[in-house]
């Protein structure tokens, strides 16, 4: 077998990574499913009235990730068919163990619920509008109960409620547990730490919003819709401001490695210096982070036009996107490049059509796009033309 | 019940799995070997190491432990007494094959160090596992069930001494077994077995007539990397503060 | 007639989900294998499938019923401490089937040097050899030296 290059001694069963870029995918699909939650939440528990144009839509966005999210995870076990045991004998000393219901959770008494409950209406008036076998779709979904009065509809916005701010917490949970599974292995001082689940959820909140500010802008352009630009410099300012505190976190972080360098920091600092300068400090800091921080700040200071706003928003998001990602990377293979002996470091060779290599990860990355595009279809999140859409597709 | 397998297999795959456990019978055990009453550890004596890779050799046969992993390997240090916190470490195919001798340099004090699965008492590894698939059995091995385990990878990431790989061909987690299937019938380790010098002695630490007791009352010894708290019960005599 | 009158579709959706939770029960009931839990969190079984895997090395307690005279040959010399498989390798399917299986001798070419070759790391008490010093004439070590006894016929300790 071909062993990847290693400096310095490794201990022989390091030299392989453990994990790898579909173990990258998974917390950043996660971050966006729980970003995009919280987002949405926003409107519905704290009435921040902007952003309701995006409401469904980063439901729904988050219900298309989340569906993806344990697809990496699947596609990297060594026996995908035991995966089942997940739920079977959950191990309660284990912080992933928990991950099959914490999945479940948040699918199934959060999302799945919260989209039923916003869409009861529309589902309903499509299942007595509808023909064929999407006439089936939609009266499986009513799952028999045609009650849109006013005072069903009423009761569902409540309950709705209740549901999104028990999904706040869920959603925090959902990612700050994945970045718990990280910083709780005291054998690796680059994810050892307490802040791990913190960084987690506020990069999932900025990948989260990023997100949602790229698919309704893009979306409002393919439909040649107005975007509603009081929503979007909402958006925008929530950004900033998650970002704001996403990065103190990681520049604390950094800074209090730096400081107490204990016996594992020579190792780390070579690390920034050498393998990881490009994806840590040129993609993860400068690009992903401080330039689209600057824009958006800038978009604060100075008052700029509709167009320049749009433009500036859509290249922070999308920098944000890949800052993130740079930021998954970093954690999830930066901390498997040094020899926990300190002593030496070995390289990341990624295959390309492999079961773990490049394609499959695009793939995953670029699943959740069709499967939010049919969710769209068949539960479209834009409430000015609703019963418009459903008309016009019987 | 008149389920059979292939039901269950039209049904789940891992119900089928267990079935299948379920119906080839429990294997032999010794008769009188009892759990309790053994608490398995391993003196490991530096100053006797001579590098030979026997030990390496042994437990790849034993194990049938795949080429490029080791479930135990041999370190050689050299440590430049200005710069002990930094030695030069190497492990040519982890020291299966023994060390061609470098050089001597004045300053440079050279030894081996014999690295294996420290079957610790409060082990990183099980604690991670999540569903139960690797263990610390009563007498004190941790062991990995490999019709149970996922291949999650998450025990290699916990084992702070590098001690667990991901076996390609089982496609789940492997490690050292400390010859569970040796030591549960009177005899030593494969390693142990191999080993020319005694660099290497099994230990039972619940046995009052184990020579580790007399040894440990009158020696120096250390486990790796104390500091981590991992219950490490491979017991190091003349270990270096270079090691790690 | 609606029970629970206008929030009559909670109550089907809280009856899918205690259906799926009843589900979720029934397959956990059936599919965790039946040993586990039995010392710990873990398949019990999996303790005594382990415990039964095949051996390759016999051990030493193995070899004295046959090869007395070479075990104590060697328990008089400076190899007293070396098991026999430390140096002729795994032997259990030899002991298994003496006349079937033969072991192959060891190649004394490679084996001696392999821990008497000298190597700075090693300890210094230990007995070894510059090899071109020691042996110009590129003969075989057991020429002079009986591998199961080496110092004997050298007037040191045998």
């Amino acid at each position: 077998m071909t062993m990847p290059a290693v400096q310095g001694y490794m201990y022989p069963n390091e030299r392989e990574l453990a994990w790898s870029i579909l173990i990258v995918i998974y917390p950043y699909i996660t971050g966006l499913v729980a970003g995009a939650f919280i987002l949405a939440s926003l409107e519905r528990v704290f009435h921040v009235e902007a952003v309701k144009p995006t409401y469904r839509l980063a439901l729904l966005t988050a219900l298309a990730f989340l569906l993806v999210a344990p697809l990496p995870l699947q596609l990297h076990l060594g026996h995908p068919e035991r995966s089942i045991e997940m739920y079977l004998t959950p191990h309660r000393t284990s912080a992933m163990a928990m991950f099959g219901f914490v999945y479940l959770w948040y699918l199934m008494a959060v999302l799945v619920l919260e989209i039923w409950l916003d869409f009861r209406a529309d589902i309903v008036r499509a299942a007595l509008a509808e023909r064929g076998w999407r006439r089936w779709f939609y009266r499986v979904l009513t799952l028999g109960s045609y009650n849109i009065s006013p005072r069903a509809l009423a009761i569902d916005e409540r309950a709705g409620y209740i549901v999104t701010v028990v999904g706040i917490p869920s959603a925090l949970l959902l990612h700050g547990y994945v970045g718990f599974i990280f910083g709780s292995v005291k054998a690796n001082p680059w994810w050892s730490s307490p802040l791990m689940p913190v960084v987690f959820i506020f990069s999932a909140m900025v990948s989260g919003i990023a997100a949602v500010l790229l698919i309704y802008m893009f979306t409002s352009w393919r439909r040649r819709c107005p975007i509603d630009m009081r929503c979007l410099d909402s958006i925008a300012r929530y950004l900033l401001y998650t970002f704001l505190i996403d990065f103190s976190l990681e520049m604390l972080d950094l800074v209090h490695r730096i400081y107490e360098a204990d016996e594992s920091f020579r190792s780390l600092d070579f690390m920034l210096h050498t393998k990881l300068y490009l994806s840590q400090v040129v993609i993860q800091i400068y690009i992903g982070t401080l330039v689209p921080l600057a824009l958006l700040a800038l978009t604060q200071i100075v008052s700029l036009g509709v167009r320049h706003r749009k433009r500036i928003y859509a290249l922070a998001a999308s920098l944000a996107l890949v800052g993130i990602f740079a930021m998954r990377w970093n954690v999830v293979i930066g901390g498997q490049l040094f020899s926990k002996s300190f002593l030496g470091y070995t390289t990341y060779k990624i295959g390309f059509v492999t079961r773990e290599g490049l394609l499959p990860a695009i793939v995953l990355m670029l699943l959740p796009i069709p499967i939010l595009w049919v969710l769209v279809k068949l539960l479209p999140p834009w409430p000015a033309d609703t019963a418009a859409g459903a008309s016009a597709a019987s | 019940m008149n389920i059979t397998r292939r039901h269950l297999l039209l049904l789940f795959p891992a119900a089928a799995m267990s079935w299948e456990s379920l119906q080839a019978g429990a294997p032999e055990q010794a008769p009188n070997y009892q759990m309790y009453k053994h608490w398995w550890g391993m003196l490991l004596d530096i100053s006797k190491c001579i590098g030979c890779g026997n030990c390496v050799r042994a437990c790849a046969a034993e194990n049938n432990v795949p080429e490029g992993y080791f479930r135990t390997w041999v370190e050689r240090y050299r440590v430049r007494d200005e710069d002990m916190p930094y030695p030069q470490v190497d492990s040519p195919d982890g020291g299966m094959h023994g060390f061609p001798a470098l050089p001597a340099e004045p300053g440079v004090k050279e030894f081996f160090v014999p690295k294996m699965c420290n079957h610790c008492a409060d082990s990183p590894c099980t604690q991670v596992c999540p569903v139960g698939a690797t263990f610390i059995t009563p007498d004190g091995v941790v062991l990995v069930d490999k019709e149970y385990c996922l291949g999650c990878r998450y025990c290699v990431q916990a084992c702070p001494y590098g001690c667990r790989f991901f076996n390609p061909s089982t496609r789940t987690a492997d490690k050292c077994t400390l010859c569970y299937h040796r030591i549960t019938k009177g005899l030593t380790t494969a390693c142990c077995e191999a080993c020319p010098t005694g660099a290497r002695q099994l230990a039972d630490l619940k046995n009052p007539n184990d020579p580790i007791h007399a040894f440990m009352r009158t020696h120096s010894v250390q486990v790796l990397k104390p500091y981590l708290a991992t219950g490490a019960k491979d017991f190091y005599y003349d270990l270096d503060g270079a090691v790690r | 007639m609606k029970p629970f009158g206008e929030a009559g579709h909670l109550l089907r959706v809280a009856l899918v989900y205690a259906l799926g939770v009843a589900l979720f029960l029934i397959v956990r009931a059936i599919l965790v294998p039946h040993s586990f839990g039995e010392f710990g969190y873990y398949r019990g079984r999996a303790i005594a499938q382990v415990a039964a895997l095949p051996m390759h090395f016999a051990g030493h307690q193995a070899c004295r019923s046959c090869h007395a005279d070479v075990v104590a040959l060697k328990r008089s010399g400076v190899h007293a401490g070396l098991h026999c498989e430390a140096c002729h390798g795994p032997q259990a399917a030899h002991v298994a089937n003496p006349a079937a299986v033969r072991p192959v001798l060891p190649r004394v070419a490679t084996l001696c040097i392999r821990c008497h070759a000298y190597n700075p790391a090693r300890p210094h008490s230990f007995p070894q050899i510059v090899v071109k010093q020691h042996d110009p004439g590129g003969l075989a070590c057991n020429t002079c030296h009986q591998p199961h006894s080496p110092l004997q016929g050298f007037g040191k300790k045998t």
